[in-house]
């Protein structure tokens, strides 16, 4: 009684209108660009807020603007981090998201 | 950056109606780059797919085309947040009034609060960087493009009867407004405060309910302030603490976020808070939105399409809307389909009929009744505020 495809199409219907498993997507999928410094960024960012916050503010920022950015985490937010973590940190904010 | 990871991996996604759909898409070219890609649709608890910009705190932008209805549905409206969003048991919950210059300090329950009169008012709640996505060059923030905006109409109780339960003194200057959300190391708490004129407002409201259902937990349950005209900031979420200050209150909110260069955008008229270089942002600036058709649709040559959207300021109201099919030379006058009071915003529309088949730009500008217009070209600000710039949108036309 279905036209060719129109079965393929039903039952991708059906499948799609099933519950969806817990594995909703969330925060836990943001995956940030590999590279030097990413486990410090990943562990000292998420602390406050999700990852994406991090690719929404790109790529239009300069190494400059990204080291203002994470000093303001510091001196305003509280992030625990030693001037050199935050050097780190904004080293590879302005290499993987920098404009 | 991988965008495949944010946009078109997991067949969750699909099944959520988590990929931006297409009629969307053509919205977001002018955001940056990682917005784009780092956007999905995503629907928190109770509330439908909208455009998540951040998780965690959430930050959830309506889509322009759920913009449409003359009130905002409550599980479409956007949903902003600085920090962590409380979970209030309400038998827990107490409002606290009182400060140096309130003479007897209370505390009310919920029941006890509710008692004092109703009153109800639509207005606008727009967030301060709403379109800030949109600056050219890009400034940080929550990158939102058109749907931080929502309009409701918002029923409560009087700021004013409650502060003046408390018994204000003759030397209040402003009312300091806390939210049970907190900071999660040791950054500032949102607190903000307002100028005692707009405090004592009429139409400025511990709001219970909006659209006539109470508030979600997303949009402040249990009680939120509502100070109609001025921008989201000052709409304080699940509010614990309100307090009588005979001083300017020099929180992070107020004094260093918030802020616009002085006289950028005309007086703030809450001198306490201005300085000699800025001013927090207060009024909502006059401004429209174009929704129907979406962007980038193919037109009829064959006859009339009817364009529909919304046009709104901070409660002058809204005198006239006019459009521009020639680049802002000639403009005609669309029609208000709406009065929906001055708070609120107005629908419109207008009949397109296409001179010429190919592509057409359509300009929209709104004039407020205190004769403001929008912006030509944008206002650059360093916080990305108050973008109001006539929207050209384009269309083809076959």
């Amino acid at each position: 009684m279905w036209r060719d495809g129109g079965l393929r199409s039903f039952i991708l219907g059906v499948m799609l209108a099933l519950p969806v498993p817990a594995m909703a997507e969330d925060e836990t999928g943001i995956v940030l660009a590999e590279g030097s410094g990413r486990d410090q960024v990943q562990a000292s960012c998420s602390m406050c807020h999700s990852l994406d916050y991090i690719v929404m503010n790109s790529p239009f920022q300069d190494k400059a603007a990204w080291e203002k950015t994470v000093n303001k985490m510091v001196a305003v937010f509280g992030a625990p981090l030693t001037p050199e973590e935050s050097a780190a940190i904004a080293a590879y904010l302005d290499r993987h998201y920098g404009k | 950056m991988d965008r495949r990871r944010f946009i078109l991996d997991s067949s969750t996604a699909v099944a959520a109606g988590a990929l931006i759909p297409n009629w969307l898409r053509a919205a977001e070219t002018e955001l940056p780059a990682g917005t784009v890609a780092s956007s999905i649709m995503n629907a928190l608890p109770g509330k439908r797919p909208l455009i998540k910009r951040s998780f965690r705190p959430p930050n959830y932008e309506t889509p322009v085309a759920l913009l449409r209805e003359p009130f905002t549905p409550n599980d479409a409206f956007y949903v902003r947040w600085h920090m962590g969003v409380p979970d209030i048991a309400i038998a827990d919950w107490r409002l606290r009034v009182g400060g140096p210059a309130a003479k007897s300090p209370r505390e009310f329950t919920l029941a006890e609060l509710r008692k004092f009169e109703t009153h109800e008012i639509a207005a606008v709640n727009q967030c301060s960087g709403n379109r800030r996505g949109l600056f050219t060059p890009h400034v940080p923030g929550v990158q939102w493009g058109y749907g931080a905006m929502g309009n409701a109409v918002w029923s409560g109780v009087r700021l004013k009867h409650v502060l003046e339960a408390a018994g204000l003194a003759a030397h209040a200057l402003e009312v300091r407004a806390d939210g049970a959300d907190v900071p999660t190391l040791r950054g500032p708490d949102f607190v903000k405060s307002l100028p005692m004129w707009k405090a004592l407002d009429p139409d400025t409201l511990i709001a219970f309910e909006m659209n006539g259902e109470p508030l979600s937990r997303w949009h402040g349950f249990p009680a939120r302030l509502v100070v109609p005209g001025w921008t989201a900031t000052y709409w304080v979420k699940s509010l614990t603490e309100l307090c009588v200050l005979d001083r300017p209150f020099d929180g992070f909110w107020m004094k260093t976020a918030y802020r616009v260069p002085k006289n950028l955008f005309g007086p703030s008229h809450f001198e306490s808070q201005d300085s000699e270089q800025n001013s927090p942002i207060t009024d909502i600036r006059v401004n429209s939105l174009l929704i129907e058709p979406a962007p980038g649709a193919t037109l009829s040559i064959a006859g009339a399409t009817e364009v529909h959207g919304l046009a709104w300021d901070g409660g002058s109201g809204i005198r006239s809307v006019e459009v521009s099919l020639d680049g802002g030379k000639a403009w005609r006058e669309a029609t208000l389909v709406r009065d929906l009071g001055r708070y609120a915003w107005t629908p419109w529309r207008f009949d397109l009929v296409p001179p010429q088949p190919g592509t057409i730009a359509v300009m929209v500008r709104a004039i407020a009744r205190d004769g403001s217009t929008q912006a030509d070209a944008l206002i650059p600000n360093p916080a990305g505020y108050h973008h109001n710039v006539v929207q050209k949108v384009e269309y083809r036309v076959a």
